[in-house]
């Protein structure tokens, strides 16, 4: 995301904070952030993918909104405004081709509309099948998730995504040597798709509110979080969208404050520290373990202040618009064990991995098998979300070590922490303290070291890297 | 925090943003001369230079003091045991596609010459820009460095006068050139629309934006460098030296002898000449690529028709005679198989050859 895109987003949150009436903000909402899922979106290779893309994205989100809505919250009078709004945005988008000049609404000049109306056919058919359950049961729920978690799995997996880039290619005439993995960048999926599954599973579960188009549409795309979340719960966004807009000094004096430490976190300190951060180019280059180190603390800082920085920024924007997104981050590298760490590093995803993956599994483990030690039941829930956290970012090697590492370093903090409680529990303050500086210190540096499998994306790359912090190359 | 808080943070945050952009823009402080380098990080054995800054570690800017605060030369005071000799010119001094240890300062430092008993310490501070009045420039600043003996190296290309503000270098710093037309009369005019004079807004903090980024970018580039020892990219495969020509022989605009002397900047090499005394200054003709190529006969490569280079290096013995000037010709000295993307730069073997030479000249130094 650029700065000019955000500050003219921050522009257009204060006016829509300022002149919003509340019968009409979801609308806004959806309309904005509809526009903003084909503004974002990056250029991309394939003829008129990078338009298809967002149109899927927005066919993707009415469909879920079919699936997870009981039959009365569908009502055409209560959702015709939404269908319009989408399908004008749609069509809009599609006929700025023929304009004589290029809009910046998206990343390329339209493709021609037979793509655009054989995609919108294809979702309307999925629609009217689906429309036609008045109560999908769980079959067909499981059925959606699987299908997100495969789109997913297809795009995190390089070699799947040559595939998929190499197919688009021959159906367009394109020069099939020039496919790449990155072809096939979707803007916003990876967050999106997480707010899909939540609502998906929380239907299952009974567990959803019903909510209309419109508000399903503005939490699913809601604008300033679609590049970098932090991934919020629909009842929670959708009860602030419902709540009076009465945005106060103070309101705006937060939003103000979060907004410019995100923008110093940003633009200042993570685009200057990516200038000297490890990279997989200069990892080979560097001379000495103490460049080595330098490079790597550059890198630990620069990532904690984009994400960091942009989770403010989409903190802030939200709160000009009266939606109060959770936190995700608090001062993590400050924390003295590494399962603190996790609880306040990307809060917001690690809730949602919590909430769907973790608990469920540790259940299921201890009901399935109960002579399993505990140790172990906590060894494999470790390990293996981490290891899931590790693939969301990419289905490859360096990865899956990268989560690997965070599961073994949780389990082994675990353990400590179950026998530290029987020796360390009458230790004088000052003790305590210096405790936990240390632990801070080497939290801070486990973490660190983890970023290494985490920049460089070849293994034998991290491994050397390792070698030079350590003194045995350079 | 109330409406009246806010607006009185908004507008006690513009007044002093306005304040400070007024400020800096009518008492420019001098921020090139504050630098890391040298400090927390190595100095730069070269000035700083380069296109791609995240693969070369180095970037291209505009304030010669920045530029200076990041070169090795600045590192500190002079050592007794120290001759300390720096090196001028354009890119082939500079050392296009070479690594810092294979320039022609880095080959003479490795000769670990000495002169009367101090042991030769050579500064790079070629730049890849052709222009006499950029040398010049660039000398000026360094005459403060104390050397002992200063190297220039010399091609035809530095020397039309249309040349001389071409050089971002020269024409970005109008104050700098002001300086060295009042104190050597230089056939330059102030009021050259090529010297970029930026006006008063283009002063403030915002008009200066640019400056500032590129201030923080080489001190930022300056922990690779430091953690490298890179500062330009080296790729494996490159365009050759072209060696094919056109039939075309004008040079800058003459068609045929003679070349006019009076279009040459040679009050500028008689500046540069003033500038360095009394140290020695060892001028030389850099060796270039004669090409056996197609229209060969008529050109020697593709900076020079053969009627014009022959012309320039006839004028210019004759000047280093009747002057006395400390002059070696060196055009041929390089074979044509060891010079890499241009008709000057050369591979680290033909940065050995020319440095031989050079060395035993600036052996011959007399002592200090």
């Amino acid at each position: 995301m650029t700065l000019v895109f955000l500050l003219i987003s921050i522009a257009v949150a204060a006016f829509l904070g300022a002149v919003m009436k509340n019968r009409w903000r979801a609308g806004l909402l959806l309309t904005l952030s509809a526009l903003a899922v084909y503004a974002l979106q990056p250029a991309l290779p394939i003829r008129g993918l990078d338009f298809s893309l967002p149109t899927i994205t927005l066919a993707l989100t009415a469909l879920t909104w079919l699936l997870v809505t009981p039959p009365e919250a569908r009502a055409w009078k209560n959702n015709w405004g939404a269908i319009v709004l989408l399908t004008g945005i749609l069509l809009t988008l599609q006929l700025t081709r023929f304009l004589g000049f290029d809009l910046p609404l998206t990343a390329s000049r339209p493709p021609q509309p037979g793509t655009t109306l054989a995609l919108a056919a294809f979702f309307a058919l999925m629609a009217l099948l689906v429309a036609r359950f008045t109560q999908p049961g769980p079959g067909i729920l499981s059925a959606a998730i699987f299908a997100i978690i495969f789109l997913f799995v297809l795009l995190k997996t390089p070699a799947l995504s040559l595939q998929i880039s190499l197919l688009l290619r021959s159906i367009n005439g394109q020069a099939l040597t020039s496919a790449a993995p990155l072809d096939i960048r979707w803007l916003g999926f990876s967050y999106i798709a997480f707010r899909l599954l939540h609502t998906l599973r929380d239907r299952q579960n009974g567990r959803l509110p019903a909510v209309s188009l419109a508000e399903f549409g503005a939490y699913v795309l809601f604008f300033p979080t679609l590049s970098a979340g932090p991934i919020d719960r629909i009842e929670r966004f959708v009860s602030d969208l419902r709540r009076p807009l009465t945005l106060t000094a103070a309101d705006l004096g937060e939003a103000a404050q979060r907004l410019m430490l995100g923008l110093f976190k940003k633009f200042v300190l993570a685009d200057a520290l990516a200038l000297m951060a490890l990279n997989a180019a200069n990892a080979s280059q560097v001379r000495g373990a103490g460049w080595g180190w330098v490079l790597l603390y550059a890198y630990t800082f620069q990532i904690y202040f984009d994400f960091s920085g942009y989770s403010d920024i989409a903190i802030g924007l939200a709160r000009l618009m009266g939606i109060k997104l959770p936190e995700n981050f608090n001062a993590p590298y400050a924390k003295p064990n590494l399962t603190q760490f996790w609880n306040n590093w990307h809060m917001s995803l690690t809730q949602w991995f919590r909430a769907y993956f973790f608990n469920p599994l540790t259940r299921a483990l201890r009901a399935g098998h109960k002579n399993l030690p505990a140790p172990a039941i906590i060894f494999l829930t470790q390990v293996a979300t981490m290891l899931l956290i590790s693939l969301w970012h990419g289905v490859t090697f360096n990865f899956a070590l990268w989560g690997l590492w965070h599961g073994l370093g949780l389990f082994i903090h675990n353990r400590w922490a179950e026998a530290a409680k029987t020796h360390f529990t009458a230790l004088p303050a000052r003790w305590q303290t210096a405790l936990n500086i240390f632990g801070a210190l080497l939290t801070f540096h486990y973490v660190a070291l983890g970023w290494v499998f985490f920049a460089l994306p070849e293994p034998t790359d991290a491994l050397h890297f390792f070698g030079l912090l350590f003194g045995q190359q350079g | 925090m109330n409406a009246h808080f806010l607006r009185n943070v908004f507008i006690k945050g513009l007044l002093i943003f306005l304040v400070f952009n007024l400020a800096f823009a009518a008492l420019p402080p001098k921020l090139g001369k504050l630098s890391l380098y040298n400090h927390l990080l190595s100095g730069r054995e070269r000035l700083p230079f380069g296109e791609d800054s995240s693969k070369s570690y180095n970037l291209s800017l505009l304030d010669l003091d920045a530029m200076f605060a990041a070169h090795i030369l600045t590192a500190g005071e002079k050592t007794p045991d120290e001759y300390r000799v720096i090196a001028l010119g354009d890119s082939s001094v500079w050392g296009t596609l070479l690594r810092p240890q294979e320039t022609l300062a880095g080959q003479l430092n490795a000769a670990a010459l000495t002169v009367c008993g101090r042991r030769v310490r050579v500064y790079n501070l070629g730049y890849p820009t052709i222009s006499l009045t950029k040398d010049l420039m660039i000398l000026e600043q360094a005459r403060r460095y104390q050397p002992d003996s200063i190297l220039w190296g010399l091609t035809l290309e530095a020397f039309p006068l249309e040349k001389q503000v071409d050089s971002p270098l020269v024409a970005n710093n109008p104050a700098r050139v002001d300086e060295l037309i009042a104190r050597y009369a230089l056939p330059l005019s102030p009021a050259d629309p090529a010297l970029v004079r930026p006006n008063f807004w283009a002063r403030t903090l915002i008009g200066q934006r640019r400056a500032l980024a590129d201030l923080l970018r080489l001190q930022l580039y300056g922990v690779l460098w430091s953690a490298t020892g890179i500062d330009q990219i080296y790729p494996t495969d490159y365009a050759p030296a072209q060696t094919d020509f056109d039939s075309e022989s004008t040079y800058h605009g003459q068609s045929g002898a003679p070349l006019e002397a009076s279009r040459l900047a040679w009050s500028m090499l008689q500046a540069g000449i003033k500038a360095a005394a009394p140290t020695p200054l060892i001028l030389f003709n850099e060796p270039m690529l004669i090409s056996a190529g197609k229209n060969s006969g008529l050109r020697y490569n593709f900076f020079y028709p053969r009627w014009a280079y022959d012309q320039w290096r006839a004028q210019m013995a004759q000047q280093a005679q009747a002057n006395a000037w400390n002059y070696l010709d060196l055009w041929n000295l390089v074979p044509p198989t060891q010079f890499t993307n241009s008709a000057i730069h050369l591979t680290p073997n033909g940065e050995h050859l020319l440095a031989t030479q050079l060395g035993h000249i600036i052996q011959e130094q007399p002592c200090p």
